[in-house]
């Protein structure tokens, strides 16, 4: 099926039925898993999958749906359903399309690799079984597994305006991971994972070594207590520092800044934390795992510092509320098929610092190397924080016992202002990423 | 590997995928329903739903390797919603999501494949896909199966069905509830409000002569009220549904909802930073039963203990909490947001006792985990979509009421926090770890509430928090209907109730290290 010429004909279907702009966003991809545990196949799957929606526009109302039945009948029918949901919504002048620039040429990123399709189920199945016989090999203790898995698959973007917008980009990913399960006291289990994201198969990481990275973080939670409740500095991991840089992420939504829910309102141009502080989002990292040339309206992406050595240089737009605010899209507007853009981030990340992992747990003398978190603790209208935590207590310098069942908390505004330490541990394995961080202060609580 | 719940979502994206609401006014879709509902000859169906001959026929070719079971899972999901912004309605929606899940099993193995569009050629690829799992050599000639169709109770409460509403009387709620939300307080500066209607309809055939069909609408309003003062700035938000008619929110008014998540945000402005450490905890009735889904729910559910790698692994029969604890997990109850006909297996769901007087009676059990184990399903086999396999999930999860007058559990407390509304919680199977948000708490101090208090968690571990329940109220209450629990990426609507309980101690995570009182 030419998905391009499909997506423009249902633009064109809803431009004769009344709309005045309309846009087609539609996926299309495939999906394949194979798990295995204990040393047998625990499940294969297969499949392909489709969907798009249609977001119209008439008389400055916004009407949206979506739809997975691409049958010609059901096309037309919802065509005309979506124009009918339009005429029950608010004009609104801040409605409509991006004005884009026709003459754009989207870069390639280098997203997709062909290769990727002929890795044949054989070699999943071994890689995997690889992988789970390595974590429990490791340490005699891990007795059990939640298994090993490898995933991969392909998606494609085709996005059509009725401006004669109509451009696509496929990308291509594979996903080892390993979860083994160690024995700890009293019928407790101690399980943690591990991992290696690419578009590209020939840049996966050794199977092997990501299950010893795996059974490591596994074993080394073992026989963990609780300490007892203080203020004191806490490490973050790059796993969990990376969640904090996401909800910093969160906190420049446009969307919410011009609802003033977010902590991070009023704050444009000032200093919001340290000279060692640049986030910076890039959405054409070549090879990129959350690289996009344009986003879901179609507007060209580019990179660009959220905070640069401290000062919060901007706030992220999608066109519709950069037009509200009277300012130009950002091209962070993103969505699924089944939703109407909303504004998020590509590759996220906190640029590396120089001090190295070693040389920031030494600094500390009594406090917290936290490398899992849990739970839902931030409130994004104010900042406060306050998150499940469990990791390893740092003693005079070094990693001393692991410790769970504890919290960390503090505000954010306290966080940003916090960060003393920046590593130089940045490792681009996720969409999101972050170096190890060292924050001065955060209350933890325990015992 | 953890999982969660969660009343509310991060992002819009994201509580459309775990809702799977959208649409309204659909002229063609209550011809569908009534079709469904009116006549059960399978063949009449629209596009989205098969007929018996096509699914024994996938059937058998899904089996033609020779797996020990096959099913086919068919779908078709239709959403409907409405959101107001800034006082104007911001969207109309609809979605259509259809499917079929074809999978296979093979002793502990799955095969599993989905095909979106509902062509045979299409389905019978997804079957022999799925076949696999058994082997390369195909039978000679095609086994046959032949199932028959089986009646589920009906678990919706509806007069008015949602979908057949005007799309005017949804944006009607959300205006009555904006404006309420507005008047009530000056210190309100946005007021966002959504409606959101799904109905998702199944059919499920089976190797073992299943043939079961489900109806699964659902409905949900939603008011968040943002409050600032001072430079301090707060998130209140209320609503409810379940598996009911429009009907239900002549109960629920949005004039209700409103005042109520103006409250909750302005109780918040200048709340004292929360305690740190712990704390005798008196949780409140209804939502509250987070803690149970959390502290032990998702650590009984079979697919963890078959494996081994929950911590409630082998324990049937032992004591895992105090005497004052009975759990249940009851997925019939009508009208309920996390009651289900039948499970997306096909098995009628029905009513678990999981922890009668503190002992651990039974795990929640799916075809795959009970066939290994050698027991029963319970009806909790559940996936999020045509596009998943399959896996034990709880329904509507809760404890029985005890003896104790809430007020009674209230002044018991010297000193103590109160958590009477909860955001997200989650927990880790294998430790037991877990932690869940509260969002409206108070100190107690000399047997009454006093102050209230901003931005804190609980945190424990489940048996050893179960344990600690020694005193349980007769106010049991199931939540407004606002659960979606995660579990290994996927979504399925749940429901948790909770009398008010005391817990001697529970570690508060706050950021005020001196008003903590239980300090080791």
């Amino acid at each position: 099926m030419d998905y391009e010429k499909f997506a423009m004909q249902i633009v064109e279907k809803a431009r004769r039925a009344g709309a005045d702009e309309a846009d087609v966003y539609l996926s299309h991809g495939r999906e394949s898993e194979v798990s295995i545990r204990m040393g047998e196949i625990e499940i294969l799957k297969s499949a392909g999958s489709r969907g798009l929606g249609l977001r119209v526009f008439a008389g400055n109302r916004l009407g949206f749906a979506y739809t997975t039945d691409f049958t010609d009948a059901a096309i037309d029918e919802f065509v005309r359903r979506t124009l009918a949901l339009s005429a029950e919504t608010s004009v609104d002048e801040f409605n409509g399309l991006p004005q884009l620039d026709k003459g754009f040429s989207a870069p390639n990123l280098d997203l997709f690799d062909p290769k990727l399709a002929g890795i044949g189920t054989d070699w999943k199945i071994e890689t995997a079984k690889k992988m789970e016989k390595a974590a429990m090999a490791y340490d005699k203790r891990i007795t059990n597994s939640n298994g090993a898995g490898v995933y991969d698959g392909d998606g494609t973007t085709v996005l059509a305006n009725s401006n004669g917008i109509v451009a696509s980009y496929s990308s291509t990913y594979c996903y080892l991971v390993c979860q083994p399960v160690a024995d700890d006291v009293e019928g407790k289990k101690q399980t943690n994972y591990w991992y290696t994201f690419k578009h590209f198969y020939d840049e996966l990481e050794d199977p092997e070594e990501i299950a010893i990275i795996a059974a490591q973080r596994c074993v080394r939670q073992l026989g963990a207590t609780k300490e007892k409740t203080r203020k004191c500095p806490v490490i973050f991991d790059p796993v969990v520092a990376a969640e904090l840089i996401g909800a910093i992420a969160g906190a420049v939504d446009g969307d919410a800044v011009f609802k003033r829910s977010t902590y991070l309102v009023d704050k444009l141009g000032e200093k919001i934390a340290g000279d060692n502080i640049t986030i910076v989002d890039d959405p054409v990292r070549v090879r990129g795992l959350s690289s996009q040339p344009f986003d879901d309206e179609g507007v060209p992406t580019y990179k660009k510092a959220i905070v640069d050595k401290g000062v919060l240089k901007t706030y992220l737009y999608d066109t519709y509320t950069a037009n509200k605010v009277g300012t130009k899209t950002t091209g962070n507007g993103q969505r699924g098929f089944t939703s109407t853009p909303n504004i998020g981030t590509y590759n996220l990340y906190l640029e590396a610092g120089k001090h190295s992992r070693e040389e920031i747990i030494k600094s500390v003398s009594d406090g917290f190397y936290v490398t899992q978190m849990m739970g839902f603790g931030l409130n994004m209208a104010n900042g406060d924080y306050s998150r499940g935590a469990s990791g390893l207590w740092i003693k005079d310098g070094e990693l001393a016992y692991p410790v769970e069942e504890m919290t960390v908390a503090s505000n954010m505004i306290d966080i940003l202002k916090g960060i003393e330490m920046v590593g130089s541990d940045l490792d681009f394995r996720d969409g999101t990423n972050s170096p190890t961080i060292k924050i001065t202060e955060m209350t933890v609580s325990g015992t | 590997m953890s999982d969660s719940l969660f009343s509310r979502s991060v992002s819009r994206r994201k509580f459309l995928k775990s809702t799977a609401a959208a649409g309204a006014g659909l002229l063609a879709a209550p011809t569908i329903l009534d079709v469904l509902l009116a006549d059960r000859a399978y063949a009449a169906l629209p596009a989205g739903l098969l007929d018996e001959q096509t699914m024994e026929k996938l059937l058998a070719i899904a089996m033609s390797r020779g797996g020990d079971y096959a099913e086919v899972f068919v779908e078709y999901n239709i959403t409907n919603g409405v959101s107001l912004e800034e006082n104007k309605i911001r969207q109309a929606e609809y979605g259509i999501d259809q499917g079929v899940g074809i999978r296979v099993l093979k002793g502990e193995q799955t095969g599993y494949a989905y095909s979106d569009e509902l062509n045979f050629d299409k389905l019978k690829q997804a079957a022999e896909v799925a076949s696999y799992i058994a082997g390369t050599a195909a039978a000679g000639t095609l086994p046959t199966y032949d199932v028959s169709p089986k009646k589920s109770p009906s678990m919706l409460k509806i007069q008015l069905d949602p979908n057949e509403v005007a799309v005017k009387e949804k944006i009607a709620l959300l205006h009555r509830a904006n404006d309420t939300a507005r008047a009530a307080d000056s210190r309100v500066t946005q007021v966002n409000t959504s409606f959101y209607d799904s109905h998702r309809m199944i059919q499920v055939a089976t190797t073992d002569g299943i043939l079961s069909d489900d109806r699964q609408s659902m409905v949900r309003l939603n008011v968040t009220a943002i409050v600032e003062e001072e430079g301090d700035r707060q998130t209140g938000y209320a609503g409810g549904g379940g598996r009911v008619g429009f009907e239900h929110f002549k109960d629920l008014t949005p004039e209700h909802c409103a005042n109520e998540a103006v409250r909750l945000a302005t109780t918040l402005l200048g709340a004292a930073e929360a305690p740190a450490g712990p704390q005798m905890v008196v949780l409140g009735n209804g939502w509250a039963g987070i803690l149970l889904h959390e502290a032990i729910g998702h650590g009984l559910e079979a697919d963890f203990n078959r494996k081994g790698t929950s911590l409630y692994s082998g324990r049937i029969g032992e004591k895992v909490a105090s005497k004052n604890c009975t759990v249940i997990d009851e997925g019939n109850i009508v009208g309920r947001r996390g009651s289900i006909g039948c499970d997306d297996e096909g098995h009628d769901s029905q009513k678990n006792v999981l922890i009668e007087n503190g002992i651990l009676r039974r795990y929640m059990n799916d075809k795959l985990n009970s066939t290994l184990m050698g027991l029963e399903s319970t009806g909790s086999g559940r996936r999020q979509s045509f596009r998943h396999y399959p896996m034990p999930r709880m329904t509507n999860t809760y404890m029985l009421a005890g003896e104790h007058d809430p007020q009674e559990i209230i002044a018991s407390v010297e000193k103590g926090f109160y958590a009477k509304s909860f955001g997200g919680g989650q927990v880790d199977i294998s430790n037991g770890n877990f932690v869940f948000q509260v969002t409206e708490g108070y100190l107690i101090e000399n047997g009454k509430i006093t102050r209230p208090v901003k931005g804190a968690n609980l945190i424990g571990v489940g048996p050893k928090v179960l344990e600690k329940v020694d005193m349980v109220g007769t106010d049991l209450e199931l939540d407004a209907g606002l659960g979606t629990c995660g579990k290994n990426g996927q979504s399925v609507p749940v429901g948790v109730g909770l009398p008010t309980c005391r817990i001697s101690e529970v570690t508060v995570g706050g950021t005020d290290v001196q008003g903590s009182g239980g300090m080791g």
